[in-house]
């Protein structure tokens, strides 16, 4: 067999259902096998796009996405999608071609160091040298993406080596001797913990993404139940806990609910699983949590006292680990009063906007999405104010529901991650959550949901701004709207140019019904609406303020 | 303070750009970098001297270098005894007059002048840290014209 049919080979043992790519000189003699090929292929119209779409789908279904690039150009556009894959620790495998092996380090045509680029935003990364390891290098890398802490993986496949031919052998096992990762927590640990859980008198569960990733949310419902302990959550970790429990506090930190980021602050015990205490959660460290024993339970020990002093580090699986501390906390914490107070906190500081005016209120038209779908829809997002106001004002009660960058903080990242999650999860409604600024950076993907009857909804929070950033210059830089005020063009007839839908609302009464309608057509679907250009994210905690120190919105 | 680490990493293309990057990336110091062979060919052995402003930082480093695919262990011999050893090269400018004192210096310490010319001589030594400090102590009292130094090895 040749490389080529090699690797396609593996990607079907290996399940992969769906590639998302784009052709170019160096990949040729890969797609010459592809298009004999039973496995689905996707063209999208810009490689970041595939890249995103083998996120989204990775994020959807739990299984490694794919994409495929050519070599220089192709694989430098990959970047961004790489790296908002390494910083959510996303399985994702990416194949780039490259120059001939003789030509490497030549300046040859469409030529670039991608192992040398990625190495940095990568959990590893594989340049191909000899046809006969090729088998093994795939076998690795899909090991390598989807266990331990997930990760993207690059494998670089000169065209040289794509067109020679070798025996295929499929390596059964895989072992890598410097790369165990740690699956069971330490019982000594656990016994701890679990001691720590019972006399404690205000415990609260942190949580984050790798709940999702490990499949704990069974049996960390469990043990907040069993525990009585309310749950906040992490962008990442939203879906992993359903957001209507009664012990749900919802998402903390710089625009989480002030209920949540006062009881964390208020906590004596922080039982945090499969977050990382990243600085847009905790705001200044020195007074984060300050009464709060720490117990932290994650796979990767390099989370573990990286940001805050932690005093019970568990490495582990968090499915296998709760799981041992269901077992082993045997006496009951009282934690009554504590649920009070966090009653009252709710009460005190609900999550709110003002619903006054004409104008159409963002966070209302994500509340009628949230009723229209029931909680039952995959929403992805862009980033800045639309990501937000879609973690507030939709009701998660599902991992894998919400799909957003989060450590990176991609803008243009939604739209190709709905396409690939809409893939994934064909019976789904899949809708992006975005911006006017946000949705013109991927806008191309448009063509790809027509041409492939990807039927995603795009939902633009239309306000002429980039409005995050013009949210900081208004609070922070005396509203000098240096260069957020963007126009965009008419989206209803941008998507008809398409071929896909366009409706635009500009009335509040106009909301729900566009939202129904849009839902029940069978195309691909931009809803342009025009809502109040200066509304805010609150609550919103300062950059290097304490995270109970927020500016609260208007009542 | 610099710590004395020993990594034991797969022999393969691009190790040293990884555990290179990683230092650079998240923005610590390698005071000095050994890297060879061992005895299997399939593993390389690193010795790093880093400077680590905290025990927080150097527990970082260690978790962060055992993250690298290419990792086999990470061993920290600040914690540990061990055996330390740097291989230094010192060209020195060196008259008739001054080669009397210059030999008696290279004799009190473990070197040895292996390079003569008409007014340098290469002196190597082989030491401790310490003892590689006090020979260049001595030797500043003559015109040192180049100074190379491999950096430590070390083995437990």
């Amino acid at each position: 067999m040749t490389g080529a049919q090699i690797l396609l080979e593996c990607l079907k043992r290996e399940g992969v259902e769906v590639i998302f790519g784009y052709p170019g000189g160096q990949v040729l003699p890969l797609f010459d096998k592809l298009y004999d090929s039973d496995i689905k292929f996707i063209l999208v119209r810009h490689e970041q796009g595939s890249a995103h779409a083998a996120d989204g789908y990775a994020r959807a279904t739990g299984k490694a996405g794919v994409c495929i690039a050519t070599s220089g150009p192709g694989a430098t556009n990959l970047v961004t999608g790489i790296a908002n894959a390494y910083m959510d620790s996303i399985p994702m495998i990416a194949i780039t071609g490259q120059v001939k092996s003789h030509l490497i380090g030549n300046d040859a045509f469409q030529e670039a160091d991608v192992t040398g680029i990625t190495r940095p935003i990568t959990k590893h990364n594989y340049l191909v040298k000899d046809v006969k390891d090729l088998a093994r290098i795939v076998r690795e890398a899909f090991y390598i993406a989807t266990t331990g802490r997930p990760g993207p993986v690059v494998i670089d496949i000169p065209s040289d080596i794509q067109m020679q031919n070798t025996e295929f052998i499929w390596p059964e096992t895989v072992s890598i001797r410097s790369y165990q990762p740690t699956y069971f927590g330490h019982p000594g640990q656990v016994k701890k913990a679990a001691k720590l859980i019972s006399n404690a008198k205000k415990p609260l569960l942190y949580i984050g993404g790798g709940i999702i990733t490990s499949g704990a949310s069974l049996v960390l419902r469990e043990l907040a139940e069993k525990i009585q302990a309310p749950v906040t959550w992490t962008m990442m970790g939203i879906g992993a806990f359903p957001a209507s429990h009664k012990l749900s506090l919802g998402m903390l930190g710089m625009h989480g609910t002030a209920y949540a980021n006062h009881a964390i602050t208020d906590s004596d015990l922080i039982i945090a699983v499969g977050a990382r205490f990243d600085d847009r959660v905790t705001g200044r460290i020195d007074a984060f949590a300050p009464k709060a024993k720490v117990i932290h339970i994650d796979i990767d020990p390099s989370s573990i006292s990286k940001n805050i002093r932690v005093d019970i580090p568990i490495v582990g699986d968090a499915k296998n680990i709760l799981g041992e501390l269901l077992e082993q906390v045997k006496k009951l914490p009282d934690t009554a009063e504590w649920l009070k107070t966090v009653e009252g906190f709710k009460k005190k500081y609900p999550l709110k906007y003002s619903k006054e005016g004409s104008k159409i209120k963002p966070q209302y038209v994500i509340e009628q999405l949230d009723e229209a779908t029931k909680g039952d829809a995959i929403i992805t997002t862009e980033v800045g104010q639309n990501q937000m106001w879609a973690t507030q004002w939709y009701k998660y009660n599902h991992p894998r529901t919400f799909i957003s960058s989060g450590g990176l903080g991609t803008m243009g990242f939604g739209f190709p991650a709905a396409m690939g999650a809409k893939l994934g999860c064909p019976d789904k409604q899949v809708i992006d959550i975005a911006g006017d600024g946000s949705i013109q950076m991927n806008i191309q993907e448009l063509a790809t949901c027509v041409c492939n009857k990807i039927n995603v909804k795009v939902f633009i929070l239309n306000n002429g701004y980039l409005g995050m950033v013009r949210q900081w210059q208004e609070l922070f830089y005396k509203r000098r709207y240096s260069h957020t005020c963007i126009s965009g063009p008419d989206f209803v007839k941008l998507a008809e140019s398409f071929g896909a839908v366009g409706i635009r609302v500009t009335k509040k009464e106009d909301v729900r019904p566009a939202i129904e309608k849009a839902l029940s057509i069978d195309n691909t679907v931009f809803v342009d609406f025009h809502i109040e250009p200066e509304e805010n994210v609150f609550p919103m905690v300062p950059a290097g303020e304490a995270i109970n120190q927020m500016i609260e919105g208007l009542a | 303070m610099k710590h004395t680490i020993s990594v034991l990493v797969e022999n393969k293309f691009g190790v040293l750009a990884r555990v290179a990057g990683l230092f650079s990336a998240r923005g610590y110091n390698i005071a000095s970098l050994a890297v060879s062979e061992t005895l299997d060919p399939t593993v390389s052995y690193m010795t790093i001297v880093v400077d680590a402003k905290d025990e927080k930082i150097l527990e970082q480093i260690e978790k962060q270098l055992n993250k690298l695919i290419d990792v086999i262990t990470v061993t920290d011999f600040t914690k540990k005894e061990h055996v330390e050893r740097e291989l230094i090269l010192v060209k020195v400018e060196c008259s008739d007059q001054d080669k009397a004192r210059l030999e008696s210096l290279v004799k009190k310490y473990v070197a040895k002048i292996c390079q003569r010319k008409e007014n340098t001589v290469i002196i190597e030594a082989v030491g401790e840290l310490e003892q590689i400090k006090q020979l260049l102590e001595g030797l500043s009292k003559f015109k040192v014209k180049e100074l190379i130094r491999t950096g430590k090895i070390a083995m437990a």
